[in-house]
């Protein structure tokens, strides 16, 4: 049976955004002048014209010293060392990967940085770098730690721990990087049933948690079994969640995105996409976060 | 199981939003959104002479743009995209019923209307055939052409009058217009109303284009993969099916925006 949804367009009225929590927040559009001061440094984001500090992006002001820029809501992922990172592979190359992390410039994992299948710990030989296309290949999704940043922006992936490594079975939603929010702990195990990867980069894996955690694998086998229905109607939800989430631009982590799960709950999976159910949930959830806050 | 990454079924649609009486100086407008795809067709009626094999008929001429999806698709780039998307429209509506081309003549072999209908890619985020169909038949049902009244002359020359009243015109009837559904094959089933990455997964698609009695007026399979004769009948009737549920919802959303009439809410891009 066929479902089919026509509406007639409404005029959304913005979400309450007096909720919000404290602290003026100096929102600027591309055009705005931020100040007249001529004492300032202008950072990214900014341009003098006329002695004027005129913004070139739209965002938040951020004000350091003597220092003004914009950070803005849209951008690409600027990689710090330590984030977490999902990504796909572009290219194979003579001893390293190129990987795709929605930043300026492709990622790098370097073959000295990865974990062998089976935990081996060598050095590589020249045998490995022939055989790299067997370990990750053009398309695959990984999950790696950044290393280090090179001078021109471009970013250095490792794999090295057991919880890095190839991605099996499971959904990827990609979001704008400034939407997830900066924790101790990236890897989450929701107790709806789901695990899921908030990439710093602004891609979430949602994934079946793994019945037991294998740790000889080195994070390379690969579960091809389907994936039992229930499984997948939880991770349906949860990206629908996210995506309601993203679409009301509100920072995600691993409370937020369960609060706004549970609240989806009474929902069909399918309903949660539709703009008045949308706004339903988020605002709920959105309560709710400001009730563990206060 | 029937159970896609957005939690749809296999043959539900996501939510669209359809809105006609968009553009002001236009015969006849439509607007459709489909959550990601974004489609404004605009129809405009001009007299011409008619076809040489069809001297007591008007015609319809499709032009589709997309310059203003991507920059790759800009210029020469949405060009073959654009002429294949005018192509199918071509097709499907080439059947003999699917518009009644007789009402658009005024004098048999030497004055027509032509109905110019120009469709705007505006946003592309996967099933634009579809969209495109449900905006095109939107925009038919809009359409408003004046009414023209020939005048003889005593020598002969026919003159055309255009009557006074800016209200007085005729509307096409789009009962027997089609719709496109799209049934796109990955692995062994098939799922309508593909997002963008469920047709990266599919190497396959049909495209069918259904009249809201089930009839079906025209098929054309598009992708490089193959298609299993058996699963081609199981398409074509979902495809029945679906279009079947697709022309009454779309005729009840024309028939909710007509009766409201001149207190609609004009939405267009501001909302």
């Amino acid at each position: 049976m066929a479902a089919v949804t026509m509406r007639l367009p409404a005029v959304r009225a913005p979400l309450d955004s007096s909720a919000a929590r404290g602290g003026e927040k100096h929102l600027v559009a591309p055009g705005d002048t931020i100040t007249t001061d001529t004492g300032y440094m202008r950072g990214h984001g900014t341009y003098v014209e006329d002695d004027k500090l005129i913004a070139s992006v739209a965002g938040v002001v951020e004000r350091v010293n003597k220092l003004v820029c914009v950070r803005a809501l849209k951008a690409r992922y600027n990689g710090e060392i330590g984030d977490i990172v999902v990504g796909r592979i572009t290219e194979v190359q003579q001893k390293r990967w190129k990987v795709e992390t929605n930043s300026r410039l492709d990622s790098v994992l370097l073959l000295s940085s990865i974990n062998l299948p089976g935990g081996e710990l060598r050095r590589k030989s020249a045998e490995d770098e022939l055989a790299m296309r067997d370990y990750l290949q053009e398309g695959d999704l990984i999950s790696a730690e950044v290393q280090s940043i090179f001078s021109d922006g471009a970013v250095s992936l490792h794999t090295r721990s057991l919880k890095y490594g190839k991605l099996a079975q499971g959904v990827l939603v990609q979001v704008s990087p400034s939407l997830v929010k900066r924790q101790k702990t990236h890897f989450h195990d929701l107790p709806c049933g789901a695990s899921v990867i908030l990439g710093n980069n602004g891609f979430i894996w949602i994934y079946p948690t793994p019945e037991q955690k294998d740790d000889e694998a080195g994070g390379y086998t690969s579960n091809l079994e389907p994936v039992p229905l229930s499984d997948r109607e939880v991770i349906s939800r949860l990206r629908n969640c996210i995506v309601a989430l993203v679409t009301h631009k509100m920072m995600l982590f691993d409370t937020s995105i369960l609060y706004c799960y549970e609240a989806s709950l009474p929902h069909q999976i399918k309903d949660i996409l539709k703009p008045e159910v949308t706004e339903e949930i988020v605002l709920e959830a959105r309560q709710r976060l400001l009730d563990l806050e206060g | 199981e029937d159970l896609r990454v957005d939690g749809r079924g296999c043959e539900d649609y996501r939510c669209a939003e359809v809105e006609t009486d968009v553009v002001s100086n236009t015969s006849g407008s439509a607007r459709v959104k489909l959550v990601e795809t974004d489609i404004l067709v605009g129809i405009k009626a001009e007299m011409g002479t008619p076809k040489l094999e069809k001297p007591d008929e008007g015609y319809l001429e499709f032009f589709v743009d997309c310059s203003s999806n991507s920059p790759e698709l800009e210029g020469r780039g949405g060009e073959e995209l654009g002429t294949d998307i005018a192509n199918t429209l071509y097709r499907v509506f080439s059947g003999e019923n699917s518009v009644d081309l007789k009402s658009l003549c005024i004098n048999p072999k030497e004055h027509c209307w032509v109905l110019y209908v120009d469709v705007l890619l505006l946003e592309c985020g996967g099933n634009i055939f579809d969209a495109i169909s449900i905006a095109v038949k939107a925009a038919l049902f809009n359409t408003r052409i004046p009414k023209v009244r020939v005048l003889e002359d005593e020598e002969g020359t026919k003159e055309i009058e255009l009557s006074d009243d800016p209200y007085d015109c005729i509307r096409l009837s789009v009962d027997e217009v089609p719709c496109i559904v799209t049934l796109s094959k990955i692995g062994y089933r098939h799922v309508v109303d593909a997002t963008l990455q469920e047709e990266a997964c599919s190497l396959a698609s049909l495209l069918i284009s259904v009249t809201s009695k089930g009839a079906i007026t025209s098929m054309k399979k598009v992708g490089k993969g193959s298609l299993d004769p058996e699963s081609i009948f199981e398409m074509m009737e979902a495809g029945q099916r679906v279009g079947k549920s697709l022309h009454i919802a779309l005729q009840k959303i024309l028939d909710e925006e007509e009766s409201l009439g001149t207190s609609r809410p004009k939405v267009g891009f501001l909302g």
